[in-house]
């Protein structure tokens, strides 16, 4: 081995900081009876008729490689998804590449737009691999943070302050993960403006854009002017509970998804076969399994938003995503005491708010996709660990 | 409706649980509850048991197609009743295609069913046939999955 001085590792790597997260993972794993509210994704299993076409999709042999872009069928069916839900036109020949992930679509779309040294604003409390992919892919990542005061949703006026000559693009995720904002119509107006005027770019991440609860979701892509301007980023993984099957998808400008391609051609080839022809049977009939799977997030929300009020957490009901991001602050503790003496005493995870960035300091985030009795006992536990600190 | 939906799945949900997850106080529940069984919408609370569970229980059922003559005025009603009233009986249909009726008939022993079909059914005016299909095992029953499901949790504790 060298010493430290003649590391073999890549300096951007190696000064990457590991997440929070993952000190909260090996805390928990190593615990037995704990109710995870720290889970990010759903708690249903994938649809079964999406499990059975995937199933038959190999039966008949379709083991191969498929075109870079993904299969033609399947961009067809997401660009017409697209404009019936979201009334944004994406032509599926060059305007749409499914990914390993939505967090390969991030990936590639920030190599195929940053030059070194140009700058990414990333909004906080945030989704914690955006500064480091900005960072992996030479760029700098510029933290700007959404507050509490404003149900967390970021201001225009925030992200012009932060804007320099170097400013390439701003990433934006709504509904947001950690805390469940979702910025409405009127409000990505107010941003487009500023993107507009500064000639930014925007990936928009709407990964959580099936799951929101009180309002018609609005695609920034569908805000005036926007379309141009925009890298959507989405998957199949929240809304029909399809994680492990790593597909997402990128529509946006023409040059911009030709580059994306270029990187994807080079670093992946294609996405999954068998998992994009589940998809397709995801987006053709997969609908009614949709909306069960929302009003059931939605009756929790609302289990979980009156739970926590009722023991002394503040909490806002967030229009969207599955988590809820309840004020800790008091009970006296940072947002790390609360949950690593929570997890200790009551054997409930919860991720601490700071590792989504600054501003999330003073917050938990806690999953609501669990089954309602494990959600009923983690709050009983939860209360309990509350009304010793207040 | 949404009430409905989940008692369906969950008879034995509280009331202040219910009326978190609907956004709705305790008492507004409570009476909509009460509305709802005065109208007849909950008819009853019953448990979905797995008897092949249970140690010593032995029963069969069987599921009868049976044709039969309607009556002039009143249709199949009327013969749907006559059979409808037997307690052995735990569901009647009437269905379209090769049959009429869709019986279901739960009963200790086959031979207590064979008794029931030779002695009681088909000695009914109306009835026209019978076919008695006798059930086997019972995989899946009012939505809930009889087999021994694993349903542990297969995600990691914590993900971002």
């Amino acid at each position: 081995m060298r010493d430290q001085k003649h590391s073999y590792l890549s300096r951007s790597v190696d000064q990457l900081k590991p997440s929070g997260i993952r000190r909260f993972f090996d805390l928990a794993s190593q615990m037995e009876n704990v109710i995870s509210l720290g889970v990010g994704e759903p708690d249903f299993v994938t649809p079964w008729n999406v499990i059975e076409a995937s199933f038959h999709s190999l039966e008949q042999g379709y083991t191969a490689y498929t075109a870079n872009a993904g299969l033609f069928e399947l961009r067809e069916e997401i660009s017409k998804y697209l404009n019936k839900s979201y009334e944004v036109a994406y032509n599926p020949e060059n305007q749409v590449i499914v990914t390993v992930g939505a967090s390969q679509a991030i990936d590639i779309a920030l190599r195929a737009i940053i030059n070194p040294g140009e700058e990414v604003i990333v909004v906080e409390p945030g989704f914690v691999s955006y500064a480091p992919a900005v960072a992996l892919a030479g760029g700098t990542p510029v933290t700007i943070q959404a507050t509490a005061e404003n149900a967390f949703n970021i201001q225009p006026y925030q992200i012009e302050a932060a804007i320099t000559p170097n400013t390439k693009a701003i990433i934006l995720c709504s509904p947001n993960n950690p805390t469940g904002a979702v910025l409405s119509k009127d409000e990505l107006s107010g941003i487009a403006s500023v993107i507009e005027k500064h000639d930014l770019l925007v990936i928009s991440d709407e990964i959580y854009a099936e799951l929101t609860y009180d309002e018609v979701f609005t695609s920034f892509a569908s805000i005036k002017g926007m379309i141009d301007r925009t890298i959507l980023i989405s998957g199949f993984s929240k809304a029909f509970a399809m994680t492990g099957w790593r597909l997402g998808y990128a529509a946006g400008p023409k040059d911009i998804i030709a580059a994306m391609t270029k990187i994807h051609q080079y670093t992946i080839m294609c996405a999954p076969t068998m998992a994009q022809h589940g998809a397709l049977e995801a987006l053709r009939h997969g609908n009614d399994s949709v909306i069960q799977m929302k009003t059931s997030y939605r009756q929790r929300r609302n289990f979980v938003v009156k739970a926590l009020n009722e023991m002394g957490l503040s909490c806002h009901s967030p229009g969207g995503a599955f988590y809820v991001f309840p004020s800790v602050e008091n009970t006296g503790l940072s947002s790390e005491e609360f949950a690593e003496q929570l997890l200790h005493e009551e054997r409930v995870a919860v991720v601490p708010g700071n590792v989504f960035g600054k501003s999330g300091e003073g917050h938990i985030r806690c999953s609501y996709a669990t089954s309602l009795k494990q959600l009923d006992e983690a709050m009983k536990r939860m209360a309990r660990f509350v009304e010793r600190r207040l | 409706m949404e009430l409905l939906q989940l008692i369906e799945k969950n008879g034995r949900l509280e009331v202040e649980d219910l009326a978190k997850m609907l956004d709705l106080s305790v008492d507004a529940t409570k009476q909509m509850i009460v509305k709802l069984e005065t109208e007849g919408a909950i008819l009853g609370y019953a448990t979905v048991i797995n008897w092949s569970k249970v140690l010593k229980y032995e029963g069969v059922t069987a599921m009868i197609d049976v044709k039969v003559t309607p009556t002039r005025g009143v249709g199949f009603d009327k013969v749907a009743e006559r059979i409808y009233r037997f307690p052995e009986v735990k569901a009647v249909y009437l269905m379209s295609g090769a049959y009429d009726l869709s019986v279901s008939v739960e009963g200790k022993t086959m031979m207590e069913i064979s008794r029931f079909v030779s002695e009681k059914l088909s000695a009914l005016d109306t009835v026209i046939s019978t076919t008695t299909h006798f059930v086997l095992k019972k995989y899946k029953h009012d939505g809930v999955i009889f087999d021994d499901q694993d349903d542990d949790d297969k995600r990691i504790m914590v993900s971002p």
